[in-house]
């Protein structure tokens, strides 16, 4: 009886494993077939406007770049703060928040950000979406510095200090060194993360269907585009939904993966 | 300049701080017209964008003689007529001065159609995700041999990786269609998109499950195997118990990514300001409302959807701390 | 002469309210091996970490006393505990270097390893620095097996030579004395045998303070060796006397191992 129990429970967890993998399977299955059978070079070459996508992946790019641009180093230096120089209090009640903020809804941010810059700006710009998406990453950011700088040995900082070396020296020259790969796979996949982004830019960046690289305007964005495209009636819409789709999924699994070969090389 | 950096980073780490406190006053501040307008009443308040008349001053006066005279004449208050079909959003102020209309109207607001629909939505995406996310955790760190528990683990990791915008598109196109030739009713409603949420929380609270699951030290399982204990009986009286507290945090924080997730629940909860009276039935969430209509709303309206997005803060900030400060910081 | 001269030392650690050392009064001498020797949690490494104030990487400690250290080339003492500014402090480090538990290579390469230290200190010509990497690692004894590896990471080395390549780092700033904290605790028999060699071959050049657990090891090359028990000096005196004469009951019972 108990034996019968446990092949039960041991055939149903294997089960719920096969359900998720086939819901992996099938998303990514019908992703490809979908975006490969709408899928065209000439689709980096022309411009939304034009029937392409070539200005909504390089805005998506610019946008995410933008982001990082302006959320690693402010990411990187609080989570340096937390974990070098904080002490008691504050420097754990910043880590708190950043944990809260990490999982605050996106669109939340979104709308705040609309009313910060878009409403006293006036308009949608690009601006206002990259900094949406800098809001998102920092906190990230914030979360592996903090945790990749805790793994590096104390003595190593001892060490640097033991040799008449500052501080911020020390941080620079040797801890950050030291924990380098795990920071940049922490980077890579908030990169990944934002660049998939959709709601925070919906009313901050909104899109354009025309290239643009003036950051004072609305700015094309792929994956805005892409909402707007699958909710339009026609075929031809929706099929270059999905063709834009598979080729955000295409980039974010590569980034996924180039972050994850990193550390594991390192290993 | 040992000076300046270490001023840097402590300035970027209380902009965390400025943010945080920012999203919350900016948003409080945004939704305060509605905030004094509809005050609390807004949240058990299921009309979204309706009109209705106002007193004009005449009638209040006229009421405050009815008053005296017989209670009996008194108009329920609650009993709200509408005035017109137009969807326009009425400017009080401009009403005032139209002097040949006797029935003033304004728009009314209120939250608990969304509010209804982010709980809902998010109730049956967690019935359903969380007997799977449990089974696949218990595969990835007990049953599974090590390279197959990689393998599947990264697998699943990488469905947590993609756009939540691509389960929305897969679910209206692909799994709703199935879900409603089985349950009937509609294919844009709560029960489909309770469900793709539920997809898309399953890779994050499998994951972190496991990651509870894997806390468990092995000498205490190897003294359970070693008493005759089969896998099941070490799963259910050895690890669950030991990594509960772990466990059930990372239930509640995938709750809060499926409580604020905009793009997956927009595809399919047909976006519509009516309380549903059956599982398949459409309805709207708090993100999706701000998301298809924030553009086109002004005035009391974007008032109101801010007063929605403060709604949604407190609830994911309040859920969050739950589960990070009280569950996971338990568990370590 | 004493090149360190600790008097009426008194530490406590922050948060506790009972001083971790108390009223310690000790030499270190000149060109001499200083062994600390005691059960753990006697103080010896607290002590030690004293002596360049590397405590003072997490803020709260008392300071009681004096610990004084000798300016060769003005032949006056000065007391560490009164630094406070942040060049003062490195001043310090550069002048009393450490060695840890564990090899503690920077990430970087060998080359940059050992130029670290000068660097920081100001050196930037290129010809001085590869002299002093060249020497340091020739007097770490590590030159023969990494002269043609320079440019190569240290995480490559294995960890006796990540060990002297730390020696040479720190002996590469010519400081005046160098305090070892267990140096060979992480090391296998052969590697701790070459260290060992190492550090008797560097008292020519500088004042050594070791702490160490090994008694062997004390024995075998420190001049003078203090025994300290529970935050207290309970026996300093030469080497040779505190383990074949030693005065003290406690020191006794802990060299012949019956307890600690």
């Amino acid at each position: 009886m108990r034996l019968l129990i446990n092949k039960i429970f041991l055939g149903l967890s294997i089960l719920s494993a096969g359900i998720g993998l086939a819901f992996l399977a099938w998303i990514l299955i019908t992703l490809f077939m979908k975006g490969l059978s709408s899928f065209h070079f000439s689709l980096f070459l022309n411009d939304l406007i034009e029937g392409g996508l070539r200005n909504l992946i390089i805005g998506q790019l610019i946008l995410a770049a933008l982001a990082s641009l302006i959320g690693i180093p402010l990411g990187m230096t609080a989570g340096i703060y937390i974990q070098e120089y904080g002490q008691g209090k504050y420097a754990s009640l910043i880590r708190d928040l950043s944990d809260i903020m990490m999982s605050a809804p996106s669109i939340v941010i979104g709308a705040f950000v609309y009313a910060i810059i878009v409403v006293p700006t006036g308009g949608t710009s690009g601006w206002a979406g990259a900094i949406a998406l800098a809001i998102m990453m920092i906190p990230v950011v914030i979360n592996t510095t903090d945790s990749m700088l805790s793994l590096v040995p104390r003595e190593l900082r001892e060490a640097g200090i033991a040799l008449g070396a500052s501080k911020y020296k020390v941080i620079i020259d040797i801890v950050i060194k030291a924990a380098k790969v795990g920071i940049m796979t922490g980077i890579l996949l908030a990169f990944a993360r934002i660049i998939g982004e959709t709601a925070p830019l919906l009313f901050t960046s909104e899109t354009s269907n025309y290239f643009s690289l003036n950051l004072n305007e609305s700015f094309p964005s792929l994956t805005v585009s892409i909402y707007d495209l699958a909710n339009e009636p026609e075929e031809s819409s929706r099929d270059l939904a999905w063709a834009a789709s598979f080729i955000l999924t295409v980039i974010v699994l590569i980034i996924n993966l180039t972050g994850r070969f990193i550390t594991r090389n390192k290993k | 300049m040992e000076k300046i950096f270490q001023k840097l980073s402590l300035a970027s780490a209380t902009l965390v701080f400025v943010l945080l406190v920012g999203i919350f006053l900016t948003l409080y501040s945004a939704a305060k017209p509605a905030i004094d307008e509809f005050g609390l009443g807004f949240i058990t308040n299921p009309e979204w964008n309706k009109e209705v008349v106002v007193p004009t001053a005449q009638d209040t006066a006229n009421r405050a003689e009815a008053l005296n005279s017989d209670d009996d004449a008194i108009t329920d208050e609650d009993d709200v007529m509408i005035a017109d079909e137009d969807d326009e959003i009425a400017d009080e102020d401009e009403m005032l001065l139209d002097d040949e209309d006797e029935s003033v109207t304004k728009t009314i607001y209120g939250g608990l159609v969304p509010i209804v629909g982010t709980l809902l939505s998010t109730l049956i995406a967690l019935v359903f995700a969380l007997p799977i996310a449990m089974g696949i955790a218990v595969f990835l760190a007990e049953i599974a041999p090590k390279n197959i528990s990689n393998i599947v683990g990264i697998a699943i990791e990488l469905l947590a990786a993609i756009p939540s915008i691509i389960f929305g598109m897969w679910g209206l196109y692909y799994f709703a269609p199935i879900v409603a030739g089985i349950v009937g009713g509609y294919q844009v409603s709560l029960l489909t998109a309770g469900l793709v949420l539920g997809v898309m929380i399953l890779p994050f609270m499998a994951a972190i499950t496991r990651d509870s699951m894997n806390t468990t030290p092995a000498v205490l399982k190897e003294s359970a195997y070693a008493l005759g204990a089969t896998k099941f009986e070490v799963i259910k009286d050895i690890i669950f118990p030991y990594s509960k507290v772990g466990i059930i945090g990372s239930i509640i924080l995938a709750l809060g990514r499926a409580l604020g997730e905009t793009m997956a629940v927009a595809f399919l909860i047909g976006s519509i300001f009516v309380l549903p009276k059956a599982i398949n039935d459409p309805t709207i969430s708090i993100p999706v409302a701000m998301a298809n209509n924030f553009g086109e709303a002004s005035g009391l309206g974007e008032s109101a959807l801010f007063y929605l997005a403060l709604i949604l803060f407190i609830i994911s900030f309040a859920v969050i701390s739950l589960a990070k400060f009280y569950f996971l910081k338990k568990a370590k | 002469m004493p090149v360190m001269n600790i008097k009426k030392f008194s530490f406590t650690y922050p948060g506790v309210d009972h001083p971790s050392l108390k009223s310690i009064t000790l030499p270190i001498k000149k060109n001499k091996i200083t062994a600390l020797i005691g059960p753990s949690g006697c103080g010896k490494s607290t002590l030690l970490r004293s002596m360049n104030r590397i405590h003072d990487l997490y803020p709260g400690n008392k300071y009681d006393g004096k610990i004084e250290l000798l300016d060769l080339d003005t032949g006056k003492y000065q007391n560490i505990l009164e630094i406070k500014k942040e060049n003062e402090f490195i001043e310090l480090r550069q002048k009393v270097g450490m060695i840890f538990q564990k090899p503690t290579p920077f990430p970087m390469s060998i080359f940059d390893n050992v130029a670290y230290g000068l660097k920081i200190a100001g050196i930037k010509n290129k010809s001085e620095l590869k002299d002093r990497v060249e020497n340091a690692l020739k007097g770490s004894a590590l030159w023969k097996e990494v002269h043609d590896r320079l440019d190569k990471s240290a995480m490559g080395l294995s960890g006796g030579q990540q060990q002297r390549l730390c020696i040479a780092r720190a002996v590469a700033v010519k400081p005046e004395v160098l305090l070892f904290d267990e140096p060979t605790s992480a090391l296998d028999p052969i590697s701790t045998g070459a260290i060992e060699e190492l550090i008797v071959e560097l008292k020519k050049d500088v004042s050594i303070a070791i702490v160490t657990h090994n008694m062997q090891q004390a024995s075998r090359i420190s001049d003078y060796t203090a025994f300290m028990y529970l935050g207290d000096l309970i026996e300093y005196d030469k080497t040779e006397n505190i383990f074949l004469n030693p005065k003290e009951k406690q020191t006794e019972d802990y060299i012949t191992g019956r307890f600690g």
